[in-house]
């Protein structure tokens, strides 16, 4: 790779070989573990995508050339192609499009999330006191262990017919008689996870980037659009929101992308439901762990993650494309 | 707290901040119930763990042992004394009777002995807390859990929680202080060194952290299934040691040392090793303090890759190991929760200690590179 690059510099290979030559014990440690544990392994996922690598619990390297066939494009034929079948067409893999469906549609509580975020950031950059307090409390379901929290929520969202859970209790003394099963209803299930991520998610990151975002708007524009006779709502529609833009655009780019690999509601799923009821919580992450983990077809895996791969970077990419376009820089 | 001209009323002003702590404290407490009920399930005993209505403060009837039998507490009106709390007498109960509740006096110490009558509409049970502590011991043991050899063949017959404390800890410290080091020595070449492809290198690093994990996991779980290398320390620390997400942050920060300070050293004959550790490094404590925070945190938590690569006991780390714990003690929430509340304590004190370089690492990271 730098050969290349020096070639083409006009400045002299020689210098630009002794300056590589310098910075390589700084790169080499990380580049060369970046490359084997990152890098390489995108495009051997690719690859992976292209066979029918069945990797059975006892195989190792000597028989891979067995294990391994390329197919060509068979895997993304079975897994986004349709056939005509009694008429009709049916896709080849109907549970990919469904849990297809159930990532985006989990994926609905982003916009809550992140207008969540935005709210609390606005209310934490009041200047009260005990705002560290807060802001630590706001902050603790992220770095709580996934593991516990789940398990916690599980045993809130417990119904059994001599058994209710914490929040179907309090419903219950709310006037809600007959509460839903969550965990157990194809209906409740991913409301429930919704919520879940939500409590999780919204005092998190985002908001700790909303209030950076905020505490770096001057002061001078509010004391100028107050003269000048704004409102609360208008300095919040014409001053706040657009200074926050960067910073909306930044976390709606890290939202999708952690969206679609959604590691929270796959430990959710795995613990508190196991993709049930009948599929209903089950995402691609889910999906794309079965096949590898459970039923061993690495090479149908591997063609899933590339198309979960293919979704997330023309999201960015549309995101990048339009959502900048919104962007106010100052 | 800045001096900031009053745009409102001074009454309006008021209002406004009231509102705000009203909000501030709901969503703040909407937080926390989960958190407190986790603790607050883990010290119930088995039977009042899945009470209904649910009781925050974990409390159970009250008993008193008469005779070699245990009774109940209850309190009673006393039919002598007049109204108002004075007349109140605690008594235990004896057994229940067509006539009524016999029972027996405990206090006032006057009285006490004394045995009567008394109608069952008119006893009041007597709930006490109790706080279970020993449900703790008991999900720290995990009964079931015992390996013959863990951690590195060092430590024999260990069992409970032990087990996927060291291998976390283990876990954690290397897959930290590798990650702080390698990031550390790559960010400094990415800022500080100019080399030739400097530029197009640190894209595929940044392009690399779009890319769903899944997608890194499984070629680098398949090598290792196929040298034989699941099932081991190794597997649960090389492949995450290499972040590229360290060596951006690490470079974020990196740029805004400033070159003169760099200059000076390279005039004095500094090498740009000298310069990394004498520098770079001793400037740079709240990145790394950050770095460091986020790493440990994230690996100790870490769940899928430890899921993926892992399935002997021995080697489970606390996230896989309370996944495990879950799958015997499905019903037992009291466990459950003490067990959640194990795994959770060291991830907290480390946020808590830690909290000032995380907040600033997350801005860091937002930043524009």
């Amino acid at each position: 790779m730098s050969q290349a690059h020096v070639s083409h510099r006009a400045t002299g290979r020689r210098k630009g070989r002794r300056v590589f030559l310098q910075a390589l014990p700084f790169l080499l440690p990380n580049l060369a573990g970046f490359l084997v544990f990152t890098f390489l392994p995108v495009i051997a996922c690719l690859a992976l995508g292209l066979t029918s690598y069945q990797l059975s619990p006892i195989s190792s390297l000597q028989d891979l050339r067995s294990q391994v066939h390329f197919v060509g494009l068979a895997n993304f034929v079975r897994l986004l192609g349709f056939h005509r079948e009694a008429g009709g067409l049916v896709a080849n893999d109907v549970e990919f499009w469904r849990y297809l469906g159930n990532t985006l549609f989990l994926m609905l509580g982003i916009p809550l999330s992140i207008l969540g975020s935005l709210l609390l950031a606005l209310l934490l950059n009041q200047r009260l006191r005990g705002i560290t307090i807060f802001r630590t409390i706001y902050f603790l379901p992220t770095v709580s262990s996934a593991v516990a929290v789940c398990i916690v929520w599980k045993w809130i969202l417990h119904q059994q017919p001599n058994e209710v859970g914490l929040l179907n209790s309090l419903l219950m003394r709310m006037g809600v008689a007959h509460p839903p099963d969550w965990l157990g209803s194809m209906v409740w299930a991913k409301p429930a996870f919704i919520l879940m991520t939500l409590w999780a998610t919204v005092g998190g990151y985002n908001c700790v980037l909303y209030l950076a975002g905020l505490q770096g708007i001057p002061e001078e524009l509010y004391e100028a659009a107050a003269l000048d006779g704004a409102g609360p709502w208008a300095r919040l529609r014409h001053i706040t929101w657009p200074l926050l833009s960067p910073t909306t655009f930044f976390v709606v780019t890290m939202s999708i992308i952690a969206g679609f690999q959604g590691s929270f509601l796959f430990t959710a799923a795995f613990l508190m439901t196991g993709g049930g009821p009948a599929g209903a919580t089950t995402t691609l992450m889910l999906y794309i762990y079965n096949y590898a983990l459970s039923w061993h077809q690495l090479g149908y895996a591997a063609a899933i993650a590339c198309v979960l791969f293919a979704l997330v970077f023309s999201f960015t990419l549309i995101n990048w494309r339009y959502g900048q376009r919104l962007v106010h820089y100052a | 707290m800045s001096a900031r001209r009053p745009r409102t009323t001074r009454l309006g002003n008021l209002a406004l901040r009231l509102g705000a702590y009203v909000a501030l404290m709901a969503v703040g407490v909407t937080m926390l119930l989960p958190l407190a009920w986790m603790v607050s399930t883990s010290l119930k005993a088995p039977a009042y763990a899945v009470e209904f209505p649910p009781r925050w403060i974990p409390s159970e009837p009250a008993t008193v042992e008469i005779d070699g039998q245990v009774r109940r507490v209850a309190e009673v009106q006393s039919p002598l004394a007049g109204r108002g709390k004075a007349g109140r007498l605690r008594v235990a109960v004896l057994r229940y009777s067509p006539q009524g509740v016999r029972v027996r006096v405990l206090s006032p110490r006057s009285r006490a002995g004394e045995e009567l009558t008394v109608g069952e509409g008119d006893l009041q049970m007597v709930r006490e807390v109790r706080l279970h502590w020993e449900n703790y011991v008991e999900a720290w043991r995990a009964r079931g859990v015992r390996v013959r050899e863990a951690f590195f063949g060092l430590a024999h017959d260990v069992d409970g929680f032990l087990v996927f404390y060291l291998n976390s800890i283990v876990v954690s410290i290397c897959v930290t202080l590798g990650t702080v080091l390698t990031s550390s020595l790559a960010a400094f070449a990415f800022s500080r060194l100019r080399f030739p492809g400097r530029d197009s290198i640190f894209l595929a690093y940044l392009a690399t952290l779009m890319v769903p994990s899944i997608v890194i996991m499984l070629p680098v779980y398949a090598l290792l299934a196929n040298l034989r290398m699941t099932n081991s320390y190794t597997a649960l620390i090389v492949p995450v040691m290499f972040s590229a997400y360290g060596t951006f942050l690490l470079r974020q920060f990196f740029m805004t040392i400033p070159q003169e300070l760099e200059d000076a050293a390279v005039i004095d004959g500094a090498s740009p090793f000298a310069i990394y550790w004498h520098i770079v490094m001793p400037l740079s404590k709240p990145a790394l303090a950050t770095l460091t925070t986020f790493v440990f945190l994230h690996s100790w938590n870490d769940f899928l890759w430890p899921l993926m690569v892992v399935d002997r006991l021995a080697l489970k780390t606390l996230p896989i190991g309370l996944a495990h714990f879950q799958d015997s003690y499905t019903t037992e929430y009291h466990l459950l929760m003490a067990a959640s509340v194990i795994v959770m304590v060291p991830v907290l004190i480390v946020f808590l200690l830690g909290q000032r370089y995380f907040v600033r690492g997350i801005v860091l990271s937002g930043m524009k590179g």
